[in-house]
Order: structure tokens, then sequence, then C-alpha cells
């Protein structure tokens, strides 16, 4: 059994795990922090995404273990309060879903795209979804919503987390 | 995934003592860790060196680019230093996977791995890089072996690169679309004084040099000089992605565009 400990959006959290736990079991099944969604578990999807450390990884293809000291944020961790991250605000208002299945990965991606490029174009935004897929295929209004999204987050270079 | 013993040890002779037959070194795991939820691998134990500061780290050493195993190829991609003295290498790496991969990964775990599809392996033999280990060296000439096969011993462990700094190269690669992985990749690096040359990945079953390419361009350094090579599909890879002769011919035209990039025009 391995010992982890981490800050999770925030605040402390930390268990006693198999060695071999993936971080969104860990996320999912000890914190219940379920926003995170495991699509198709071969680091693929990108249903996943949480970033550690401030930057975006998959989830499923990090152990709990190796995260360990480590400071994650998931979905959940995005909004203040009630009030949603600018990024969620874009995904409400361009329809930039619609099962919803791959948007918090889709989120959490479009977060850190935006910290790493302030002001993506289409083309960046295209390109940088390579990790994530969307099997209602509605790339078209996830594009819009991360391009509005950038633009409510006022070009937010990498800040801490 | 099989059970398995997790290890973070602080240093390299931590990490020495710690290894055996059965455990496995894990760097980013990117590789790693969906090989085992296949349960295609099983170590007994991880041993995980993706945090060692002894791996770290970009630098310039003697007119080289020296790059830690350990780094991201995120941090590769957008080095200014290897931007600055290799660009095609940070662009390259820029190429791997996707964002949340390129986060984890790293050149130590490509390049000890040594997948016939994988990026790195072109940079390090066309750049002829020196591939440090906690035993010695090898050069990129020497390293690759077949498939999944390095020049690397039990127990030998990558710590570093040093890259001879070409005075102009490119990489280009026809990616599978759903992996991003290379159908087929070709890195063209141009020393100066007729010293060119040309590695390609994801064509055979290891990295190799297309060697009458190498000549044409010394002669005659242009898309044009490559063109006319054809190279042999005999030995090269067919999967359900693409048969060995459409490979073969994706290795004139990634030459043809590495080389129409160095020189800036249209392939």
């Amino acid at each position: 059994m391995a010992s982890v400990k981490m800050t999770v959006n925030g605040r402390e959290a930390s268990a006693e795990v198999e060695d071999r736990t993936l971080l969104v079991t860990f996320l999912r099944e000890n914190l219940r922090l379920t926003g995170t969604h495991v699509g198709c578990d071969t680091t693929q999807c990108g249903a996943c995404v949480v970033h550690m450390d401030g930057r975006s990884v998959k989830s499923c293809t990090v152990l709990a273990a190796q995260a360990s000291g480590s400071n994650i944020t998931t979905i959940e961790g995005l909004a203040n309060g009630d009030v949603l991250h600018p990024m969620q605000e874009a995904f409400r208002d361009n329809h930039g879903l619609q099962c919803g299945f791959c948007t918090p990965g889709m989120i959490m991606a479009a977060v850190d795209l935006v910290r790493r490029i302030p002001h993506p174009d289409e083309k960046t935004i295209r390109e940088n979804l390579e990790g994530n897929l969307c099997r209602c295929t509605g790339y078209q209004n996830i594009v819009k919503s991360i391009a509005a999204g950038a633009e409510a987050m006022g070009g937010q270079a990498r800040a801490a987390e | 995934m099989y059970q398995t013993t997790y290890h973070r040890p602080s240093s390299l002779a931590e990490v020495e003592k710690l290894l055996s037959d059965d455990a496995a070194l894990l760097a980013g795991g990117m590789t790693l860790l969906p090989t085992m939820k296949q349960r295609l691998a099983s170590p007994s134990d991880l041993i995980d060196i993706g945090r060692l500061k002894e791996l770290q780290g970009i630098s310039e050493e003697g007119g080289k680019v020296a790059i830690g195993a350990g780094t991201k190829h995120f941090e590769t991609a957008t080095s200014d230093l290897v931007k600055r003295r290799i660009p095609a290498l940070a662009k390259l790496a820029g190429m791997i996977g996707d964002p949340h991969v390129r986060h984890m990964g790293t050149m130590g775990g490509s390049v000890a791995n040594a997948d016939p599809a994988a990026d790195y392996p072109s940079a390090v033999l066309a750049l002829n890089a020196t591939v440090v280990t906690n035993r010695g060296s090898h050069q990129g000439e020497d390293f690759f072996q077949g498939m999944f096969t390095t020049a690397l011993q039990p127990g030998e462990i990558i710590t570093r690169f040093l890259y001879p700094v070409p005075q102009r190269a490119a990489y280009q690669k026809f990616r599978n679309p759903a992996s991003r992985y290379a159908m087929v990749g070709v890195f063209v690096a141009d020393f100066g004084g007729g010293n060119v040359r040309v590695a390609v990945t994801g064509a055979a079953p290891s990295v190799f040099r297309q060697k009458e390419m190498e000549a044409k361009l010394k002669a005659n350094f242009s898309p044009d000089a490559v063109a006319g090579v054809k190279q042999s599909a005999d030995g090269l890879n067919s999967d359900i992605h693409g048969s060995a002769e459409y490979r073969a011919h994706l290795v004139t035209v990634m030459a043809k565009r590495a080389v129409a990039e160095i020189l800036g025009v249209q392939a």
C-alpha cells in the first residue's frame, strides 16, 4: 500500500491506497470528486484531464502515488463558490457541450491552453484539443467556447493554483 | 493493471539499489502505464524517476545542447535554448502526442523505450547525440538496435543527452491521425562541409539512416535531390495503418518536405 498525500482543490487529502491506484480512481472513489471522468482509460480521450502542479495531465495515466505531494485542481475546483470560472461560463453561453461527458476534460484542457497561450487563434485551439475527444463531435461549439473563454479570462497567463 | 510496488527514490544511487530484473523505471509513464493496464507489462516494482533532480535541466555544454533524461516534452518544446540552437528538436518535441501527454512524457523514457514509431530516436540518430548513462555513454549511431531494443544493458539508466548543433535541420512526420505516432518521420540535419544526415523513424522496426539520400543531399541540397530516391519497402513495417510500400513512399515525401522546410521553399 502507498501513503498518498496531495492538495486537491485547495484542500489536503491523504489516504492509504494500492500502489497501482490511478489518480483518477483516487479522485473519484476516495474523494468522491466525480466531475473528472473516465472515458477511454487508454490516454486518448482526455475526459480525465486535471491540473497537476499547474499543468494539464491525463489522470487515468498517472498513479495516485506519483501525484503524491502535488497540487491538483479538478473541474470542481475551478468555480469560485457559486460563480463559475469564465471558461465554464463560456461553455454554457456558447452551447459548448452536447452530452457533456467530455466537458470537464475539455474545460480543464482549455484553461491550461489559455495559461500557456493567452490569445489562441482557432487553429491553435484545434491543435491543442488533440488530446480531447468529443464523441458527439460537437467540436465547432467547443472551439467557439474556448475562444470566448480565453477572451473572458483576459489573457490570464499562468497563475498559481 | 497487476499489483505492483511503487518507489520514489531521491537519488540515482538509490535508484540503482532498487533496480532488479522485475522492476521497471517510471519516468513520465505515458507508455509504461498504458502497457501495464493492458497487462502487457507487469513489473513487480515501479521506480519513479520522474522527479529526480539529477535528470532535469537543459543547458549548453561545450557547444552542445545538454538535455536531462527526465526533461518533459513540453520543456524541450518550449525551451528558449533548444528553440535557438536546434529549433527542429524543439518542434519535434511539440509534435509528440498531445499537450497533456507532453506535460508528462520524457525524452529519456521515449529513447530508452525505442518504439519504432517514436519521434525522438530520429533526432538522436540524425544528430548523433551522445546518450549519457550512469555507466558511461553511447553514440546515437550505435544506440538503436532493433524494435524496442537499444544498447542499454540491464541496470543502465539514461541520465542525459548531448546534442551536437547542426547548421540547419528539420523534422517532418506523417502522423497517424489517431495516435499522433509517426507513420513515417524524417529528420534531416546538415552540419556543413558535406556532413548531411537523414534519419527515418516509423517506417521500419527501428530508426535508420537513409544513406542514399544523404549522398544526394551532399551533392545538391534540394528537395529535388531526394525526390528521385526510392526507399525500398523490404523490411519496412506493414500493419492496419499502412503497407510497407505506402511507408516506403512516405519516406521520400517526408524527406522532400524536411529539405524544403530547411530551405524555406515549397516541397
